[in-house]
């Protein structure tokens, strides 16, 4: 076997454990267990990940919600507060913003990224392992690669007075919209969503691309038959054919929308005023500028329910039939 | 080619020209502003008329690059053969040697597979204070193999689900215990799985910001991408050092990326659940 079995895309995240026990309950049953004998001791190959599971990852989630429901400064004494943490994540102006912000910017690191690769990916069929293709590749990718904090540096030089986009801007006649993008009250937030796309659109290219190549030919060939123009053999063969692809698309830029941290805090740091604050960037500046840990905690753990909450239902919605 | 063809293609090859420009753009506009001579207001993209690459030498060394680099390989050699090698046994136990409750273990990791990395800073950084580990390596070190898990033993077990029974049995029958049945059967097998995850922890861990932030004080015993925020704070004003810095602090990815482009796209569509 020289490829290696990847995941199945639909099973890359979670969603219960997915009728994987079926096939081996029968075998089990069936045909002896190999290595009799070593099923308790068989533990001493799982324990060093259960120890450093436990104690770097597992302990840590359940410290945050116990911390949720304390006043805590991380020096002195902690003070029991039930939810009063919670409550303030939905009525204070801030974090409810930084919430919201976040659903904002599904728009720019998910929707325009998959839409933009769809179209992408299915014009170029005809391209795929082609020269220009592979150097295509190689550019497109390449956003992917770098770590998001530089993505931020890269972009804030874009946005600035004398950056590239107000450069094109005058140079095609519209100098009179150049502005310091990221220091706009009405822009910023676009602004930076736009470095999501520009961080996203690469990696959906090539997920839908891959995608695009498993279909079968014939199907398209049959849909030609038929008669169906290009736009309808895209409703009817490239987007049933890509649910999976779109799924973990949709899945994986969500998660980086609503947890996103390192652009941000490296383009805006949450500014001008408020209005690019986001939820990763708020608990960070909860916890270490005003030391309110059980505050942080709580918008903490209510930003991982709603990543729950999202990708859940996608999930089934992705699913293959 | 035919004119038909031609064509055809064109539009294909327009958009993917277009998307292209539109990825390298915001890299090349960073050497043109990196190129400018010190102390002058660089503007946007253009060729610097008298290109002053001794910046990326003085930006090497306000920087310190060489430091950085020492601590990110370190952090990255702690990080990435330890949480594979663990992973890669959890996984085998779970799936081959289907230790009791082991499914159990499993579907809490794959409960936590998704969650963001904020739930945990703050705890880490108390338990590490606790710990006496806060501010050196060590505080990114172990958590990172700890959080890792749920990714990798995900991705191992997805390799071992697909490895056929009867070979896990004619080992048992030949008498191979389970360490040996890993090492001489199951570790060569799995040699393509366990590259791809070395390529996927690797990334993650070099280009590690949040953490690495909030858990090393000092921004020299931090990853590159975490240095960069200290870098960027001294350097706010100056475009021309702060590109040549953010630059220099980005090109050992990319160079990686490009010698090995074939296995990380391969790697990264697998499965980059986590960033």
């Amino acid at each position: 076997m020289t490829t290696m079995q990847p995941a199945k895309p639909h099973d890359l995240l979670p969603v219960g454990n997915r009728n994987a026990g079926s096939r081996e309950k029968v075998t089990a049953a069936r045909i002896r267990r190999p290595f009799r004998g070593t099923r308790w001791t068989g533990w001493l190959f799982a324990l060093p990940a259960l120890a450093f599971y436990g104690v770097f990852s597992f302990r840590p989630v359940l410290m945050s919600i116990q911390y949720s429901f304390y006043d805590w400064d991380g020096v002195g004494a902690s003070t029991w507060v039930g939810l009063d943490n919670y409550v303030e994540v939905f009525t204070d102006p801030e974090q409810i913003s930084s919430l919201a912000h976040a659903f904002y910017l599904i728009l720019f690191f998910t929707v325009l990224p998959v839409g933009l690769a769809l179209l992408t990916a299915s014009v170029l069929r005809d391209l795929r392992g082609r020269f220009t293709g592979a150097v295509a590749r190689t550019l497109l990718f390449l956003p992917q690669i770098i770590p998001g904090a530089a993505a931020g540096v890269a972009w804030t030089w874009m946005y600035s007075d004398n950056g590239v986009v107000n450069q094109v801007l005058r140079a095609v006649g519209l100098g009179s919209l150049a502005r310091s993008w990221l220091a706009d009250f009405s822009w910023s937030l676009t602004a930076v969503g736009f470095i999501g796309t520009w961080l996203s659109t690469g990696l959906c290219t090539m997920l839908l691309l891959a995608g695009i190549g498993r279909i079968d030919g014939s199907l398209y060939e049959a849909a030609r038959i038929d008669g169906a123009g290009p736009l309808r053999q895209f409703r009817a063969v490239t987007l049933p054919g890509l649910r999976n692809e779109i799924g973990v698309c949709v899945t994986i830029t969500i998660i980086a929308a609503l947890a996103s941290f390192d652009v941000v805090y490296l383009s805006t740091q949450g500014g001008p005023g408020t209005q690019t604050m986001v939820p990763g960037v708020a608990v960070y500046n909860l916890a270490f500028n005003d030391s309110r840990l059980g505050a942080a905690s709580a918008l903490a753990v209510v930003l991982s329910l709603i990543v729950i909450a999202v990708i859940a239902p996608l999930q089934r919605l992705f699913r293959e039939k | 080619m035919p004119a038909q063809t031609m064509s055809r293609r064109a539009p294909g090859v327009i958009l993917i020209a277009g998307a292209a420009l539109y990825s390298v753009v915001p890299l090349l506009s960073m050497v043109s502003a990196a190129l400018s001579p010190q102390g002058t207001f660089p503007s946007g993209l253009s060729w610097p008329t008298d290109p002053q690459w001794h910046n990326f030498v003085d930006a090497w060394n306000v920087a310190n690059i060489t430091t950085l680099l020492r601590s990110s390989t370190l952090i990255v050699l702690g990080v990435v053969p330890a949480a594979v090698l663990i992973s890669t046994m959890a996984a085998y136990a779970i799936v081959i040697l289907k230790i009791p409750l082991g499914r159990v273990f499993y579907t809490v990791l794959v409960l936590t597979l998704t969650l963001p990395y904020e739930i945990v800073i703050v705890p880490l950084y108390e338990q590490n204070k606790e710990m006496g580990l806060l501010g050196s390596q060590w505080s990114l070190i172990l958590p990172l193999i700890g959080l890792n898990m749920p990714f990798a033993i995900f991705w191992m077990r997805a390799h071992f689900a697909n490895v056929p029974r009867e070979l896990t049995e004619a080992a048992g029958i030949d008498g191979a215990g389970s360490w040996r049945a890993l090492v001489h059967i199951h570790l060569p097998l799995a040699r393509p799985a366990i590259a791809s995850l070395c390529l996927l922890m690797f990334l993650s861990t070099w280009n590690q910001f949040l953490l690495a932030l909030v858990l090393i004080d000092d921004p020299e015993q931090r990853t590159m991408a975490g240095a960069l925020q200290a870098f960027t704070t001294k350097y706010s004003t100056d475009q021309v050092l702060l590109n040549a810095g953010a630059l220099l602090i980005m090109t050992p990815t990319i160079i990686v990326f490009l010698f090995l482009q074939r296995h990380f796209v391969k790697a990264l569509l697998q499965g980059a659940v986590k960033g």
